[in-house]
């Protein structure tokens, strides 16, 4: 966790062009709880100036909850939650962030221009409404209802009501969520673009793709709590691993030890192996056991890397 | 805490020209929204019209109370019935349905002033208010016979739509309670039994004993009496409807904001 350390001049005149110290949004020690479900448990999170941060995690992971508390749409039970050192419900918060929810519908009588003059009249600065329907892809859909939109320009037009403010911070949650891969690619066009002018972004997704081709660090996030963080390039070496299902009675503490092994788990007699390679282990566990049977080898995929992530997790813990 | 490096402070007419805009904005969109929904605009246009047509014109010519003929009598109550409908039925289903969709999350992430949204719902309930009142008067005066001087038609209108601020709280209670499905169904089975027990389709008089005194607890029949005050066969004194519809007034909003503080509570507190 950086700490701010740098003391604050007194005795100099505070420059109007001066950049806040404090981070673009930042949790620390958030614990959130809904009832008898913890969404979040003392999950910290920072971004800095400029910084695209991936919030990846499977379904009921807790980012959305995470997107709430930096929008001051909900509190947290107990930590903080600030958006350039402020409270997120202030006014002066939200006047320098953008959201873009994953809602159900918007309403659909309005046209992609009154959506967007509406919701530009928020903002003190706002955008030119041409460079907003410029970057969200909306040029020619101008004067269609929100009704009339496809799947696909109906995230872009939520897109635009995020970023039509000029905000400082922007964040998007799952913004590609239900898209086909064309219109995916189309969205993170328009994030790249948008983040061309030095903007904070958080990103929520379940996509690990993703978060590789825009994120500048990811954040894996799993029951509420960070199981892993890095470069794309980082996670996606800890994700690209096999999965090795065998029935063998050579001992786990001996299986782990074994190179390209990341994790090991016996469930009854199936042992289930994560590895990073996958021909160095199955080649390993069939010299050192004569009698393993039933040798399987699938591709361990996002959800099972989440898996063992956790799982090293719980060892470690 | 404090950043020192925030925007330079506006001068406060400049805040206050940029705060009247995004209210002024939101009430166009709030007005162009539903006006572009047909299954909005004609029901709640055309039904208290329609009502008045079949039984105030039709019957209009038969006396109600002393010398009040029913054409003129009726225009006190389906008035009523009209501005009640649209504050109560438009600020309470709309507002359920985008509370229930997410929409009501993404305005409040962004910085408008609630004040704007309030204010927006009222405005557009009291602009169908008055749109159903003049077209009552208009059916009223060219096929009803009705005749009054230009104070009385003014005093009439001015009451009906002074008179749709209890139901655009009871609509923002409706909106912040119901869910987005069952909103309609809730908000007619409030409508229409209350409108009827009040005595704005038939009058009061006409109604069985026990209605008749039911209706004192019921905020529409002390709307309809205050209007029908003002061509004078209104009954009770003024000031009883008016203390009557403020409380009601006070009751509402205060369910409202128990209904939106329940709301933040499920992500807030």
């Amino acid at each position: 966790m950086p700490t701010q350390t740098a003391p604050r001049n007194i005795t100099a005149a505070p420059s109007p062009t001066a950049m806040p110290l404090a981070a673009p949004a930042r949790l620390d020690g958030v614990t959130r709880t809904f009832g008898a479900t913890v969404a979040l448990r003392n999950l910290s999170l920072a971004i800095d100036p400029g910084e695209l941060v991936a919030l990846l995690g499977p379904n009921g992971a807790g980012k959305t909850t995470a997107v709430r508390l930096l929008l001051g749409l909900c509190a947290p039970t107990s930590g903080t939650a600030r958006v350039f050192g402020r409270d997120p419900r202030q006014a002066a918060s939200r006047t320098r962030t953008g959201a873009m929810l994953q809602i159900g519908r918007v309403p659909e009588t309005l046209k992609v221009r009154e959506h967007i003059d509406a919701f530009s009249s928020y903002y003190p600065k706002p955008l030119p409404p041409r460079q907003v329907i410029e970057t969200a892809g909306l040029a020619g859909l101008e004067d269609r209802a929100f009704g009339e939109l496809s799947g696909g320009q109906k995230q872009r037009l939520l897109f635009a009501l995020a970023i039509c403010g000029n905000p400082d911070l922007l964040i998007l949650d799952e913004p590609t969520v239900g898209l086909d891969v064309e219109a995916r690619r189309g969205m993170w066009e328009q994030v790249r673009r948008f983040v061309r002018g030095g903007r904070s972004i958080l990103l929520t997704t379940h996509y690990l793709e993703e978060a590789d081709a825009l994120a500048d660090r990811v954040v894996v996030i799993d029951r509420g709590q960070v199981i892993a963080e890095g470069t794309p390039q980082q996670i996606k070496a800890r994700a690209a691993g096999k999965r090795i299902r065998c029935t063998t009675a050579m001992d786990l503490e001996t299986i782990r030890a074994l190179p390209g092994v990341a994790s090991v788990a016996r469930d009854g007699v199936t042992t289930t192996i994560l590895a990073s390679d996958a021909d160095l282990v199955a080649r390993a566990l069939i010299l050192g056991d004569p009698n393993l049977t039933g040798l399987e080898i699938a591709s361990a995929g996002l959800e099972d890397a989440f898996l063992a992530l956790t799982e090293s997790q719980k060892e470690v813990a | 805490m404090s950043t020192a490096a925030e925007s330079l402070p506006l001068p406060t007419s400049t805040l206050r020209m940029r705060r009247l805009r995004t209210h002024l904005v939101e009430i166009k969109y709030e007005l162009l929204k539903l006006m572009r929904l047909p299954g909005y605009v004609i029901p709640t246009l055309t039904f208290p019209l329609i009502f008045y047509i079949f039984f105030g014109i039709a019957f209009g010519q038969g006396k109600v109370t002393g010398s009040t003929k029913m054409a003129a009598y009726l225009i006190a109550t389906y008035g009523t019935f009209g501005v009640m409908g649209a504050s109560m039925l438009g600020i309470g289903i709309n507002l359920a349905i985008e509370r229930g969709q997410g929409w009501l999350q993404v305005k409040r992430a962004t910085p408008m002033p609630m004040s704007a949204f309030l204010m927006a719902k009222i405005a557009v309930a009291v602009s169908f208010g008055s749109v159903i009142v003049l077209g009552l008067f208009i059916l009223g005066a060219s096929f009803g016979g009705v005749r009054f001087a230009p104070a009385v038609w003014a005093q009439l209108f001015a009451t009906l739509v002074a008179g749709t601020l209890p139901f655009c709280a009871l609509g923002l209670t409706l909106g912040y309670w119901a869910g987005p499905n069952s909103a309609p169904a809730i908000a007619n089975l409030i409508y229409l039994p209350l409108s009827f027990a009040s005595g704005l389709w038939i009058p009061i008089d006409f109604l069985p004993k026990f209605v008749q005194k039911l209706a004192l607890f019921l905020p529409p029949y002390h709307l309809s009496q205050l209007t029908l005050r003002v061509i004078g066969a209104g009954k009770g004194p003024a000031w009883a409807h008016v203390l009557a519809l403020a409380s009601y007034s006070v009751l509402f909003l205060l369910l409202a904001s128990a209904g939106y503080a329940k709301d933040e509570g499920k992500t807030y507190g």
